[in-house]
């Protein structure tokens, strides 16, 4: 058994230490919200928060992210309430929306570090996160709306 | 494009499904985001095959196209409330199930595909829409005992013109559906759209920004296990001898059985099965494909192009062979064109619960009818007893018009009893995709003393997608000649031939199917015969398109936005044109070349696509494409040896990145013509543009794709 802290609580999760963190959030705790493109670090839909930095989940092993607080897109906020989701929404950003999780996850994590981001910030805070559909153009409006959102409420 | 039929549906069958839709099973369909409506025991009424209306005022509308980002879940539901005089907010999808109301008129069959899902709804569910709203003001009509032309609808109610009384719909809805259907409904003409044409939110968008959207991966059932497969190295290979016991002596592994599709390993988790899948020790029976490779597939195409000269397509004029040889000046230059993989986000999975005496299928397909026979197969089951439950497609581009990883699960399910949710890897769906077929296109065209352009001829040799996908197709011309039916271009002798070459692997519909590699081939051969006569390629275009007005508008807008032949020092500009899904399209890419290191830096898209029902979702869906033809163009590329594709995930899968987007321009020219496709026309015109631009910079003329790895400077 292990134990982790997602989106504030705490869970007990019967699974191998090796097991990924995506699989363990996806299969024993039923949170599907984070995705499975690659199972290699290569295209970023499953990224979630570990202590606040954004991870690819899918090569992440269970033993390694004990005691650490974990947020995923359903932690993200209660009520799609997060600036990005805001903007994201405001948007309309996602087509096929399977990697969108992800590429939220990505634009939190960079918002928090830097609340103020560039294209060229955004791009690389993002190139790792692929979207087939092709919903670039819009990731980047929606980051820096985002942006404007949280400085807003600041 | 055309699917076998799903059977006969008995009224009893689509009564016990529609049944099922309506209770229990559709509570984990719907989209939770969209969660305005009613859970558990509200009064219903079924006012046609689209549109329920609770008591509580809920309305819900079936959607009978499959959602995988193009908008459907969005656009057709816009068409049936602009007559139902309802906000578009106030709607809840579910998806619809297998029926005959739900069959595409267009793809003769329940099928999304070939970009025109709003082409078939768009008559047909603005007639639905009215032909509700006329029920439920007849039935408030006759709880007032007036006249229906006293009474109008608005907002979702029915309203006494006089005296201002209102009743809503979900007080009339169980009255109005024992009303007959009115016959003959007059819709509103376009002037009084209050939601067609207007860039109102996507329905779906909430869900997919919180992590509650269901697509096929998301799917979970009580008891429910978890299953991966082996697929065969050699594409077609088979199975031969399974040693599973190192993987049924892992924690967690149930059961190791063999499907057409592979070695199939189930356990109670995906990680589990996976692990246990890896220690298989399987013999591979390769099958005929062990030798085969690139060069071999570029010389079956090659000799076959040689020793056939085609069969000759009904798209001809004049005659081409006797003008060709009476001709001033002549072209030729062969193209070849490569395999390419779909990769949608979402790799392919499937969950099936089968049951004593029905199964349920939990699916991101395209094609319900042909995932239920292919389900019904599998389970040995009548088909109207195969429930197909449409989950969000995390990605289609018409990988999902296949129903090959489906009986899998369905074996899996049915072997051990409960439900089973079979999950292919990235690597499962890069290698074992069936992918866009190779193609070899011979063109050659001639121009009179005078530099008139009078005989153009192309010869395409492919394998066919057709053959393979809907046996019962007889037109020998296949989809890979679907493009050049639609050449433009004023030539007065047009010659198209097709010389079908199998290469013994599958090949499917890839998102814009044969409109890529054609239009590559023919915007790409324009430009060479503007160059060899020194003409300015757009002029060329406009010339010989000059009787077509919105042919040669988005030419001259798209030129005038992108600033044609006005492009700052060091770069370089290619147009493209191209007409296809009853939209006319132009892009013109602007790119340098320097030190033989290609830069991409802006993309201008014009279309003209009739009518837009959401311009929000066109646009977004214009730069889908042009992201689609952008990763096609640089990088696509399946290469086969030992008879299985070399390529497995994302690191040699090569796809376009946000730091890698160049700038977009896209406009859509306002037009009252009937709608077209949107889905899948930008993707063409992007390689050839570049490829032009590419010439314009260095003066190499590519004629095969992708860029990426030929010699630019």
């Amino acid at each position: 058994m292990a134990s982790i802290t997602v989106n504030n609580r705490k869970c007990s999760v019967d699974a191998s230490p090796e097991t990924p963190l995506l699989w363990v959030l996806r299969d024993h705790l039923g949170m599907t919200g984070t995705k499975y493109g690659c199972g290699m670090a290569l295209c970023g839909a499953c990224t979630v928060h570990v202590d606040g930095l954004a991870v690819r989940s899918c090569v992440l092993p269970l033993g390694s992210v004990e005691g650490k607080r974990i947020t995923t897109i359903e932690g993200l906020s209660a009520d799609r309430s997060h600036a990005v989701q805001r903007a994201w929404l405001e948007l309309d950003v996602p087509q096929c929306g399977y990697c969108q999780s992800g590429q939220i996850m990505a634009a939190a994590a960079l918002l928090e570090a830097n609340p103020l981001p560039t294209d060229a910030d955004i791009d690389a805070a993002l190139a790792g996160n692929i979207c087939r559909c092709g919903t670039y153009r819009r990731i980047r409006k929606a980051v820096h709306r985002a942006a404007e959102l949280m400085a807003r409420s600041r | 494009m055309s699917v076998p039929s799903g059977g006969e549906l008995s009224r009893r069958d689509f009564l016990w499904r529609s049944a099922q839709l309506g209770s229990g099973l559709v509570l984990a369909m719907t989209l939770p985001a969209l969660g305005a409506g009613p859970r558990g025991s509200t009064r219903v009424s079924e006012l046609n095959a689209w549109l329920r209306i609770g008591v509580d005022d809920s309305i819900t509308v079936l959607v009978d196209r499959s959602e995988m980002g193009q908008g459907v879940y969005t656009a057709l539901p816009t068409l049936l409330a602009e007559e139902l005089e309802v906000d578009l907010s106030r709607i809840r999808i579910i998806p619809a199930p297998v029926g005959e109301p739900y069959v595409n008129a267009l793809n003769g069959g329940q099928v999304t595909g070939t970009s025109n899902s709003v082409q078939d709804a768009w008559e047909k569910l603005r007639t639905a829409g009215a032909q509700a709203r006329l029920m439920l003001i007849a039935a408030a009509a006759r709880v007032w005992h007036l006249d229906p032309s006293e009474c109008r609808a608005q907002g979702g109610k029915v309203i006494d013109r006089t005296r201002g009384r209102q009743l809503g719909y979900g007080q009339l809805a169980e009255a109005a559906a024992r009303l007959p259907v009115p016959k003959d409904v007059k819709l509103k003409p376009a002037a009084e759209f209050r939601l067609i044409g207007k860039p109102l939110p996507r329905l779906d968008s909430p869900g997919k920004v919180d992590g509650s959207a269901e697509f096929g991966l998301d799917v979970q059932l009580p008891g429910m296990l978890y299953a991966a497969i082996a697929q065969s190295p050699t594409l077609g290979g088979k199975a031969e001898e399974v040693d599973s016991t190192a993987a049924l002596a892992m924690p967690g592994v149930r059961r190791v059985l063999s499907s057409a599709s592979g070695v199939v390993v189930v356990a109670d988790h995906f990680w589990q099965a996976l692990k246990a899948r890896d220690t298989l020790k399987i013999r591979w029976s390769p099958g005929a494909n062990a030798a085969l490779d690139n060069a071999r597939v570029r010389a079956m195409l090659a000799r076959a192009a040689e020793a056939n000269p085609g069969l000759a397509a009904p798209r001809t004029t004049g005659d081409a062979a006797a003008a060709l040889k009476r001709s001033h000046k002549t072209l030729a230059a062969v193209y070849e064109l490569p395999l390419l993989a779909h990769a949608t986000m979402e790799p392919m999975n499937c969950t099936a619960d089968v049951k004593e005496d029905g199964c349920d299928l939990y699916v991101g397909t395209q094609v319900q009818q042909s995932a239920q026979e292919a389900a019904a197969a599998a389970a040995g089951l009548p088909p109207q007893r195969v429930n197909v439950i449409t989950t969000l497609l995390g990605g289609g581009f018409g990988r999902r018009l296949e129903v090959d990883f489906i009986p899998a699960a369905v074996e899996a399910s049915k072997a051990l009893g409960v439900p089973v949710k079979l999950i292919w890897t990235r690597e499962n769906d890069i290698t074992h995709d069936v992918f866009r077929p190779p193609a070899r296109e011979e063109v050659s065209a001639g121009f009179d003393a005078s530099g008139t352009l009078i005989a153009w001829k192309l010869h395409i040799t492919s394998p066919s997608i057709t053959a393979r996908f809907d046996p019962t197709n007889k037109d020998p011309f296949d989809s890979v000649i679907e493009y050049v039916q639609n050449f433009p271009y004023a030539v007065p002798n047009f010659a198209l031939s097709f010389t079908r070459q199998e290469i013994g692997i599958d090949v499917g519909y890839l998102r814009s199917v044969s409109h890529a590699p054609n239009c590559f081939v023919i915007e790409s051969f324009m430009d060479e015969l503007a160059a060899a006569y020194s003409k300015n390629p757009l002029d060329l275009r406009l010339e010989l398109l000059k009787d077509k007005p919105r042919h040669t508008r988005v030419l001259e807008v798209a030129a005038e936005r992108a600033g044609w032949g006005r492009a700052l020092k060091g770069r370089y500009q290619g147009i493209a044109f191209m007409e296809g899904y009853s939209s006319h399209i132009a892009q013109v890419a602007e790119v340098s070349v320097e030190d033989g290191e290609l830069e991409v830096h802006k993309i201008t898209c014009i279309i003209d696509c009739g009518q837009t029902v959401n311009p929000r979702i066109v646009e977004s869906q214009l730069e889908s494409g042009i992201v689609y033809g952008l990763s096609s163009a640089l990088w696509g590329e399946i290469t086969l040896r030992a008879g299985g594709a070399r390529q497995s995930n994302f690191h040699d899968y090569r796809v376009l990145r946000i730091n890698e987007l160049p700038e977009l321009h896209v406009e859509i020219i306002p037009s009252d013509a009937a709608p077209g496709g949107i889905g899948e026309v930008a993707v063409p015109p992007v390689a050839p543009a570049i490829c032009n631009a590419i010439f314009a910079a260095t003066g190499r003329r590519l004629r095969t794709l992708p860029i990426a790895g030929q010699r630019l400077a």
